[in-house]
């Protein structure tokens, strides 16, 4: 193991002041740790930003901001975030077990990395770890990898179930750093993979995540489910965010985001194009789930996920359709 | 009766291998082979040496002298050919485990590298049949004409299931502590199952006497096995402190536990069945397909259950076995038994559904008179009366045989019934009791690995002295104890309790001081079929629109001979239940074909099942009276639990959804794919 130097930053603004090359910035560890005893991140520099002022949930306007450093059971537990964003809630709660939730934060459960065997694995090459090294997960283990929006260089999805409850409520990730403030909008933070898989999403270097801040709840019912294995602690095969609201029999609006699908929290969108305006029936439920499927390129020992993605969606906006 | 080490463990007193308090200890950190065959061309370790803290590089450069004993997974450095992926390659020592851990990653090894083969399949051109099986059983039995039987079959069942790699995790990783004295003595604290046994074969590694060496190993937490023979981190622990003249630690990552501490061998089972109208077997076959690593054959005994379960005129069991590029497959709870009763019992489960007649009918109908292979009488047997009981217990008369329709919303909901089998045997062990003080200190090399043999000795010696137990102390867990076998095979207690039990004996006749060897006992025991036997019921639910399967229910009723400790008792059927339940639907290390070695290896990708899965796991047992098997008339507990609780959650699966899944494990996609 790498001997690194660590250091814990007095603010956001003190955090990106430091930050320099080898840099890494630390939240609950509950991941980057784990990576660094497994020699994927060697860091020489961790600059610990999990115990910044950044730990709020303030209501302003209508709208919920969440401090980078909110943990994970925290922000699941907030009175606000239980009646105002159940959806949220309830994605937050199954993640991971209730030990790594009281240390994971909000952003380090956004920037987590993908759990795909060969990432996880120095002695093997992953193009994700070591760019051109090649991606063996295509032609071997990638029974929990993605279907959608993958490319011949990575079919790693990523593990966030609080990303695709965010992908859906349409939340805005606030980032400051060496190139100054900036917001991005969820699901925008994450990438696909395409010839840059190493990179999971748009941050620049020393960039830091300082909040997330939900807008006001879209109308209508939402519910967040997902399918594994096993009762507990398991990343999901695939999971489900999806906001249904229905007026007179009619879709007037449709958000569905899914987890364990693809390389970054994905959107629907064109299941949802499909629904709003239409009638809120199974039938038309399965007809827009099946223009989203099109576009699944599932590998041998992950075809299932077409299925499973097909009926979650199906299964899920009937329970939402009143 | 508590556990005796109870409050120590609770107070995180108890000493593990790892965590004795030793001065100027040293660590070692091992290099694992990044090729699954071929030869190291060379091992550059100047920069390791070079760096801060390390002490010495150990590898097949200057391959640390053995002794001629030493072989397969133990014989470290001493062959430039690898055998797999992960295997031990070479060790860096150093005086912190972050110096050892940087040190090994700066070695550099070279390979030539040739092309491997690490899949198992049942038309593998390497495939023979091995002389034995595990532990000395033929490999192959056959009695009547089985295609004669089949051909006069009114049904008729050929299936093939498969299971793949499993792996034992216990919480205690394999860790070792080695000490050499002045004298050449060497001291082990090593995580085993046994200490008079890991003692002899270190001892056999390094080229040294029994007397020259000491294994202590007071508390293990678990090892389902895998502990079982001592597993290289004892031997490089060893090595190393004899290379750096100090103590030396190591304790393996759990990664490092899935390439080099042994795994239950995937198989790949056929079975053919036949039965008359009436539902009694005309002809029973029972093909299994396994595999060894090129360095050691370890041959699973996984059709041997067969050869005990049911009457039937024709009965063949074979084993094959092929040696690939992977690490030796090694014990793990039940081995052969648990993965042969998974397939035998679904094989009776399908073949209760096309004869028409109920699953446990099937079993009563074909139930023998004596052991169907060997024609030995059995020592007792009580299937039947547990098929029964269960059935009571579980509401089995409310069931509709009929596939496909128990609904509650989006689940279906099925159950499903298998048996098991365990043989219930002993093994010489001696023990010494003292008289000090009006209390009784027990010593017998045994090992707890959190089973509570503790505690279990010292009730069993209470009753045999007539006191109360806390005038009993037993002492365990060091090989200069009076030697005793490991905890396996689910003989530990009745191996060692016979011991026990005959030294308090001699202690009544003698005064302060009883002593006891059981072999020549043991060597007596009248030629009897030995067994445990139970009968495992699953409820389950499968989600029609996830696949996912949730086991509602499982009940165990065991016929298990005396039950010495009801509280440990219970927890070893329903542990065994529950990795029963994991093995059903969702273990699995998975196998690279690509680069060897293992994929999938720690506990956030390997499952077992955790407390929301054990939603209602009951087991139970029926009242058994056996005199034959030793003094206290007692089977093991250990293994019975996890065989055929595979068997009963398939079969019940396939009561839900009308599909049968013959492959574990039972997975969403693998319901998904049969589904849609």
């Amino acid at each position: 193991m790498k001997l690194f130097e660590y250091t814990r930053a007095g603010s956001a603004a003190d955090a990106v002041r430091s930050f320099g090359p080898g840099t890494m910035y630390l939240g609950g560890g509950t991941n980057l740790v784990d990576l660094m005893r497994l020699g994927v991140a060697e860091p020489d520099r961790l600059v610990d930003v999990g115990k910044l002022p950044l730990d709020a949930i303030e209501e302003a306007g209508g709208r919920l901001r969440v401090g980078a450093a909110v943990r994970n059971s925290d922000l699941a537990a907030h009175p606000l975030v239980r009646s105002r964003y159940p959806m949220l809630a309830r994605a937050v709660l199954s993640g991971a077990s209730g030990q790594v939730r009281n240390m994971a934060t909000t952003a380090g459960n956004l920037l987590q990395r993908t759990r795909c065997p060969y990432f996880q694995d120095v002695t093997r090459p992953c193009n994700k770890r070591q760019p051109g090294s090649g991606c063996p997960a295509i032609e071997g283990d990638h029974t929990n990898l993605a279907i959608l929006g993958t490319s011949h260089a990575c079919v790693a999805t990523h593990p966030s179930d609080l990303a695709v409850a965010l992908a859906a409520l349409e939340a805005e990730v606030h980032v400051t750093g060496p190139g100054g403030d900036k917001i991005v909008p969820m699901p925008g933070l994450h990438r696909l993979p395409g010839d840059a898989p190493e990179r999971d999403t748009v941050l620049e270097e020393g960039d830091l995540i300082t909040a997330v801040e939900l807008p006001a709840p879209p109308p209508g019912a939402s519910l967040y489910r997902k399918v594994r294995e096993r009762a507990s602690f398991a990343f999901a095969l695939v999971s489900i965010a999806a906001v249904l609201d229905v007026r007179d029999g009619t879709v007037a609006g449709c958000r569905i985001a899914l987890g364990g699908v693809a390389h970054a929290p994905w959107r629907a969108e064109h299941a949802e194009q499909v629904l709003v305006g239409g009638p809120a029936t199974g039938e038309a439920f399965r007809t827009a789930a099946e223009a989203e499927l099109e576009r699944a390129r599932p590998l041998p020992r992950n075809d299932f996920k077409v299925p499973l993605a097909r009926n979650l969606i199906v299964r899920t906006l009937e329970e939402l359709a009143p | 009766m508590n556990r005796v080490e109870g409050r120590v463990k609770v107070a995180g007193l108890a000493t593990y291998a790892a965590e004795y308090p030793v001065e100027g200890v040293t660590y070692a950190y091992p290099v694992q082979s990044r090729i699954a065959k071929g030869r190291i061309r060379r091992i550059d370790a100047r920069d390791a040496l070079a760096m801060p803290g390390v002490l010495a590089v150990l590898s097949s450069e200057d391959p640390p002298r053995l002794g001629p004993g030493a072989e397969g997974e133990l014989a470290l450095f001493q062959s430039r050919e690898v055998a797999y992926r992960g295997q031990f390659v070479a060790a860096a020592v150093a005086d912190t485990y972050e110096n050892a851990r940087a040190a090994a990653d700066a070695i550099v090894v070279e390979y030539e590298q040739d092309l491997h083969d690490v899949a198992l399949r049942a038309d593998h051109p390497n495939l023979y049949r091995p002389e034995k099986v595990n532990p000395g059983f033929p490999s192959d039995t056959v009695k009547g004409d089985v295609e004669a039987g089949l051909n006069a079959a009114e049904t008729v069942v050929d299936v093939t299931y498969t299971t793949p790699v499993l792996h034992n995790n216990p919480m205690e990783p394999h860790a070792a502590l080695a000490l050499w004295d002045d004298e050449g003595r060497l001291l082990v604290y090593d995580t085993t199952q046994g200490t008079s046994s890991s003692r002899d074969l270190i001892a056999q590694t390094l080229g040294l006497s029994g007397e020259q060496v000491r294994v202590v190993s007071r508390h293990v937490g678990g090892g389902f096995g895998s502990k079982g023979t001592s597993r290289p981190q004892a031997v490089l622990a060893a090595l190393a402190a004899r290379a750096v003249g100090r103590p030396v630690k190591i304790v393996l990552t759990r990664q490092q536990m899935f390439d080099v501490t042994g795994y239950r061998t995937p198989t790949i089972q056929r079975l053919r069945l036949g039965a008359d109208a009436d539902g009694r077997l005309t002809a029973l076959e029972h093909v299994a397909y396994e595999q060894s690593s090129t360095l050691v054959e370890f041959a699973e005994q996984t059709a041997t259950p067969t050869r005990v379960m049911y009457a039937t005129p024709a009965l063949r069991t074979a084993h094959r076995l092929v040696r690939l590029d992977v690490a030796t497959p090694s014990w793990m709870r039940a081995p052969g038994e648990c993965p042969g009763m998974y397939a035998l019992e679904s094989a009776m489960d399908e073949l209760a559904c096309a004869a028409g007649i109920d699953p446990i009918e099937l079993r009563v109908l074909n139930e023998p008179e004596t052991e169907p292979d060997s024609g030995l009488p059995f020592s007792s047997r009580n299937l039947v009366a547990c098929l029964r009981e269960g059935a009571r217990r579980f509401g089995w008369d409310r069931r509709d045989p009929e596939p496909g329709r128990h609904r509650e919303g989006e689940w279906l909901i099925g159950t499903g019934v298998a048996s098991s089998t365990y043989p219930a045997k002993r093994r010489p062990s001696k023990a010494v009791v003292t008289m000090r003080e009006g209390d009784f200190l027990v010593q017998v090399a045994a090992a707890d690995i959190g089973t509570g043999a503790r505690t279990a000795l010292t009730g069993i010696a209470a009753g045999a002295l007539g006191v109360a137990p806390d005038r009993v102390h037993v002492e365990l867990g060091d090989s200069d104890l009076p030697d005793a076998p490991l905890a396996g095979g689910s003989m530990g207690t009745a191996s060692w309790g016979s011991a026990v039990v005959r030294a308090c004996e001699h202690l009544k006749v003698n005064g302060s001081v009883g002593r006891a060897d059981t072999t020549e006992e043991v060597a007596r025991d009248a030629e009897l079929a030995r067994h445990a036997f139970g009968a495992q019921f699953a409820e389950v639910r499968v989600n029609s629109v996830t696949g996912e399967v949730r086991v509602s229910r499982l009940l165990g009723v065991f016929a298990a001979g005396r039950i010495l400790d009801a509280a440990l008792a219970r927890s070893q059927f329903i542990g065994g239940m529950t990795m029963g339940m994991g093995m059903a639907l969702m273990e699995e290390t998975y196998t690279d074909e690509e680069f060897g070695g293992f994929l999938r290896r720690d506990l956030a990708q390997y499952h077992v099942p955790a407390c929301a899965d054990a939603e209602r796991i009951e087991a139970v047992w029926l009242e058994e009276e056996d005199g034959d098997l030793n003094p206290m008339g007692s089977k093991g507990i250990g293994e019975i639990g996890i065989v055929g609780t595979a068997a009963a959650i398939g079969n019940a699966v396939h009561h839900a959804i009308g599909h049968r899944v013959r492959d574990l494990p039972i997975t969403p996609p693998k319901i998904l794919r049969t589904m849609f």
